[in-house]
C-alpha cells in the first residue's frame, strides 16, 4: 500500500459507529413523526401503534422494563430523549459526538462542527419533556441537522477509507432499519391476508412508506394504486430507492470493495456481502413471498449482523 | 489586596499608553463599543462550535467547559520579546544539560551545588532513566515556560513545565479567532505569526527521531483518551500535524518496536509525543498496578528504537523543590549569568525558611511542591485568618511539601468589561521546541488572565481566562 498513511483500527471503529448513530437518530425521528401522524389522523387504534413503533426501533424490551403501561407521551419521551434508552435520539447524538471527538483527526473541521452543533442543538432542545405541539418542530430540526452532517460529509471529505467506513456504518444501519420496519409490519404485506382496497390496509401501507420517507418516490413509480407486492418490491429490491435493502446492500458492497481494492486476498466480509446480494437480492419479489417474507427478513437481518461482526475483525476495530 | 502599584502593560505606571499598544489603541478608540461587546459574544460561539473545551476535574459529570476568551490582545514589542527568547533558550539548554547529568555522572551533586537529598527523596527522579541518552541528549522536546512580569524589563520565571505542558491549542485558536473577527486589525498592525507552530512541532519531533532510520520518521500523539481534560488539544495537535492520535489500546510491541494497530496491520512508530504521565507509560517498568500502558514500551525506549517526547523522568527538572536551584543550575552548566529571574523562594524544608514563612504567611504565596493547576495553594494576602491558621498547621506537619514565594506585583492588561477597559493580572506561557538542530520559541504564547478584579489566580480551572498574545514585528 506504498507510503500512504494507514488509518487506525480504532478510528475505523469510531467512524463506523459515529455514522451508525447519526443514521439511527434520523430513523428514529422519522419513526416518531410517522407515529404522530397516525395518532393524529385517528384512522388506527391508538397506543398499539406505539408498541409496534417501539418494536421497530428495537427498544420495546427496554421500555417495558421501566414502564408499567404504554402511553403515547411516554413512548415518545423514551424514543426522543430518555437517557435510559441507549437508542433514544438524544443518546444516539451524544454517542455520535463522542465517536466524532475520538476520530476528530479523521474528520474535516466542517463535519466536526456540524456534528458538534447538532449535539448542542439537540441537548438544548431536549433538555426537558417537550409539550406535544413542540414535537414536530423538534423532530424536523433534528432531521435537518443530521442531514447537514451528511451534506458536509459529502461536500468536504476526501473519498478515501475514512469515507468508506462512514458509508458502511450509514448503510448497515439504514438497511437494518428498513428491514426491521418491514418485519414488524410484514403481515400487512402478505397477499393472502390482505383484503385488497380496505382502508385500514391503505393506512398501514402508507405508514410503512412514510417511515422510510418513500411515499413520494413510490407514487412517482406506481401512481396511486398501492399494492402489497409493489410496496415490498420497492423497499426490498428497487436499486434507485435510497433506503431499500438492495440499494443499501450495494452501497456497503461498493465501499467494502473500495477499501480492499489493494488487498492481495479479499477478506471474508467482502465475500459475505457478495453472498447476501447473490442469495437475497437477485430474486423476484414473488419468489420472496413464496418462501416467506418474514423468514426472508429475519435471515437478512441476521446476515447483516454477522457482516458487521466480520467487518470489526477484518479491519481490526479491536485488539 | 494591598501591595505595590503594579505595572500595566497598556498604560504603564503613569497612565500614558505604552508604545506596543499605540496602534491598537488608535483602532480601539474608533470602534463602536457596542460592536466590540457583540464581537466578544461571537467569540464565545466560535469557541463552543470548534469544541475547544476542557473537562473539569473533580466533577461527577464529564462536563466540558469553555475557557473564557477576552478580545483585547496582550501586546509585546519585538525587542522585549528578543530578551525573553534569549532567557528562555538559556534556561532550556541548562535544563537539558542538567537532566543529562542527573541521569549520568551527576557532576552537579558531586560538586555539591545542589543537595543530593533533593534527588534521592524525589519521586520525579526516575532511576530507570539512569544511563539513557536520548537522541541529541534532548530530554525536553516541548517546554512551556510560565513567565510573569512586574515592570518594563522585569520578567520572572514562575515554572518551567518540562513534563507535558498544555495550552498551545489556545495560543493557536485565540489567534484564529482574532483573525476571523478583526481581519482589518491585522492588516494595520504587523503581528508575528504563530500559525507555524504545528509544522515546527512536527519538524522538531522528527529531528529527534532515533538515528539510522531509512524512512521519514512516523510521529504519533499519545492521549489518555477523550475523557482527559486536555483531549481537545491532543486531537487538535495530531490533526494539525497530520499524524495519528493514538491511545494505549492501539499500541503493541512488535519485533522490538512500538507499533500501532491500523486497519491493515501494525505500523511502527518512531517518535511518540505522549500526553500521558510517566507512571502510566509502561506497567512492566513503572507502576505495575496501572491498567493502562504498553508493557515493554520502556524497553524499546532503552534500546533506542523509539523517541518518547518528553523523555520519562523530566519531571525532576520542573519540580517545585528544584525550581529554586535553577539559577545555580544555569551557572553550573552554561557558565553564564541567568538572563531571566527566578522568584525568590523559601524552601520550607529548611528550618530558618519555615520559621520565616510562618511569621510572614499573610504576605506570601505558599505552594505544594508536587501540586499543579493552582490546587492546594495559599495566597496569603487574600486568605482569611482562619484559612491562614489551617494552612499553618498543614505547613508545620509536612514542611518538606511546601515552598513559599513573595506575592509579586504581577503586571496587568485591560480586559473588555461591560463598562469598558478594566485592568486584570496576567501571566504568559511561551511555547518552546527543542531538537538536536536547535531551539524554537514561537513568537506569542498563552496569556492567562484573572477575570476577577485584583485576583492573582489565572488558572483556567479556577476562573481564569485567556487572551491572544501579539509579538510585534519591530
Amino acid at each position: 500500500m506504498g507510503a500512504r498513511k494507514l488509518m487506525l483500527g480504532r478510528t475505523a471503529n469510531g467512524l463506523y459507529w459515529m455514522y451508525r448513530y447519526l443514521e439511527r437518530a434520523e430513523n428514529t425521528a422519522r419513526l416518531i413523526a410517522t407515529g404522530q401522524r397516525i395518532a393524529l389522523t385517528r384512522l388506527h387504534g391508538g397506543d398499539d401503534e406505539w408498541r409496534s413503533i417501539l418494536q421497530t426501533a428495537a427498544v420495546l424490551e427496554g421500555y417495558d422494563q421501566r414502564h408499567s403501561e404504554l402511553t403515547k407521551a411516554s413512548a415518545i419521551n423514551w424514543l426522543l430523549r430518555s437517557e435510559d434508552n441507549p437508542s433514544s435520539i438524544y443518546a444516539c447524538l451524544m454517542a455520535a459526538r463522542q465517536n466524532a471527538r475520538m476520530v476528530r483527526t479523521a474528520l474535516t473541521g466542517e463535519v466536526w462542527e456540524a456534528v458538534n452543533a447538532t449535539y448542542m442543538h439537540c441537548k438544548a432542545t431536549l433538555k426537558r419533556r417537550l409539550p406535544e405541539r413542540d414535537i414536530p418542530t423538534a423532530l424536523a430540526s433534528i432531521r435537518q441537522r443530521t442531514a447537514l452532517v451528511r451534506g458536509m460529509t459529502h461536500g468536504t471529505m476526501l473519498r478515501n477509507e475514512i469515507f468508506d467506513f462512514a458509508r458502511i456504518g450509514t448503510f448497515l444501519e439504514r438497511a437494518d432499519n428498513t428491514a426491521r420496519i418491514l418485519d414488524v409490519k410484514y403481515y400487512v404485506l402478505l397477499p393472502s391476508v390482505t383484503a385488497v382496497g380496505s382502508s385500514i390496509d391503505n393506512v398501514q401501507w402508507e405508514t410503512i412508506l412514510r417511515s422510510v420517507s418513500a411515499r413520494g418516490g413510490f407514487m412517482m413509480e406506481y401512481g396511486n394504486s398501492f399494492s402489497a407486492s409493489d410496496i415490498a418490491n420497492f423497499l426490498l429490491l428497487d436499486n434507485r430507492m435510497p433506503r431499500s435493502l438492495a440499494f443499501c446492500t450495494s452501497k456497503i458492497s461498493d465501499n467494502l470493495h473500495y477499501l480492499t481494492a489493494n488487498y492481495p486476498i479479499s477478506p471474508p466480509s467482502c465475500e459475505q456481502i457478495e453472498s447476501i446480494q447473490q442469495t437475497h437480492l437477485r430474486n423476484h419479489i414473488s419468489e420472496i413471498f413464496e418462501s416467506g417474507l418474514h423468514e426472508f427478513l429475519q435471515e437478512y437481518i441476521a446476515l447483516l449482523g454477522a457482516l458487521g461482526r466480520q467487518i470489526e475483525i477484518d479491519f481490526r476495530f479491536y485488539e | 489586596m494591598t501591595g505595590p502599584i503594579n505595572f500595566d502593560e497598556m498604560w504603564g505606571s503613569d497612565g500614558i499608553p505604552r508604545d506596543p499598544y499605540h496602534d491598537f489603541l488608535n483602532w480601539f478608540e474608533q470602534e463602536d463599543p457596542k460592536r466590540l461587546q457583540q464581537k466578544q459574544k461571537e467569540s464565545e460561539e466560535l469557541f463552543r462550535l470548534t469544541g475547544i473545551t476542557f473537562n473539569v476535574y473533580g466533577r461527577e459529570e464529564a462536563e466540558e467547559r469553555l475557557i473564557p476568551f477576552d478580545i483585547i490582545p496582550r501586546i509585546v514589542s519585538a525587542s522585549e520579546w528578543r530578551k525573553v527568547v534569549r532567557g528562555i533558550e538559556q534556561r532550556v539548554r541548562a535544563i537539558n544539560a542538567f537532566l543529562h547529568d542527573l541521569y549520568h555522572r551527576q557532576e552537579i551533586l558531586r560538586a555539591k551545588r545542589i543537595p543530593e537529598s533533593i534527588i534521592s527523596n524525589n519521586s520525579a527522579f526516575l532511576p530507570q532513566m539512569i544511563g539513557i541518552s536520548p537522541p541529541g541528549n534532548i530530554y525536553t522536546q516541548i517546554v512551556g515556560v510560565d513567565l510573569v512580569r512586574t515592570g518594563h524589563e522585569e520578567f520572572y520565571v514562575l515554572e518551567d513545565n518540562a513534563r507535558t505542558p498544555s495550552g498551545v491549542s489556545y495560543m493557536l485558536e485565540n489567534r484564529e479567532t482574532m483573525l476571523q473577527m478583526f481581519p482589518e486589525l491585522f492588516s494595520q498592525i504587523r503581528v508575528q505569526p504563530v500559525q507555524t507552530y504545528p509544522t515546527d512541532l512536527l519538524r522538531s519531533l522528527s529531528d529527534c527521531a532515533p538515528s539510522g532510520l531509512l524512512h521519514e520518521p512516523t510521529v504519533a500523539v499519545l492521549t489518555p483518551g477523550i475523557y482527559n481534560s486536555a483531549y481537545f488539544e491532543h486531537s487538535f495537535l495530531a490533526d494539525k500535524m497530520g499524524v495519528e492520535l493514538v491511545e494505549m489500546q492501539d499500541l503493541r510491541i512488535i519485533d522490538g518496536r512500538v507499533a500501532m494497530r491500523t486497519i491493515a496491520g501494525y505500523k511502527t512508530i518512531d517518535v511518540l509525543y505522549r500526553r500521558i504521565d510517566d507512571d502510566f507509560l509502561d506497567p512492566l517498568n513503572f507502576r505495575s498496578d496501572s491498567q493502562i500502558g504498553v508493557a515493554g514500551l520502556f524497553d524499546v525506549y532503552r534500546a533506542g528504537r523509539i523517541t518518547i517526547a518528553n523523555a520519562p523522568g523530566t519531571g525532576i527538572a520542573d519540580d517545585k523543590a528544584i525550581y529554586s536551584y535553577i539559577p545555580e543550575i544555569i551557572r553550573f552548566y552554561t557558565g553564564e549569568r541567568p538572563l531571566l529571574k527566578n522568584v525568590p523562594t523559601w524552601r520550607c524544608v529548611e528550618k530558618e525558611a519555615l520559621a520565616y514563612v510562618l511569621d510572614h504567611l499573610s504576605e506570601l504565596v505558599v505552594k505544594e511542591v508536587h501540586g499543579s493547576g493552582g490546587y492546594g495553594m495559599l495566597i496569603g494576602p487574600a486568605a482569611t485568618k482562619k484559612e491562614l491558621a489551617t494552612f499553618a498547621k498543614k505547613l508545620k506537619s509536612r514542611p518538606a511539601n511546601f515552598i513559599a514565594q513573595p506575592t509579586l506585583a504581577l503586571s496587568t492588561v485591560p480586559i473588555l468589561t461591560r463598562t469598558g477597559l478594566s485592568s486584570r493580572h496576567v501571566d504568559l506561557r511561551p511555547f518552546v521546541l527543542v531538537s538536536p538542530k536547535g531551539i524554537t520559541v514561537t513568537p506569542g504564547g498563552l496569556t492567562r488572565v484573572a477575570l476577577k478584579k485584583k485576583s492573582l489566580v489565572v488558572n483556567s480551572s479556577q476562573g481564569g481566562g485567556t487572551k491572544d498574545t501579539w509579538v510585534l514585528e519591530n
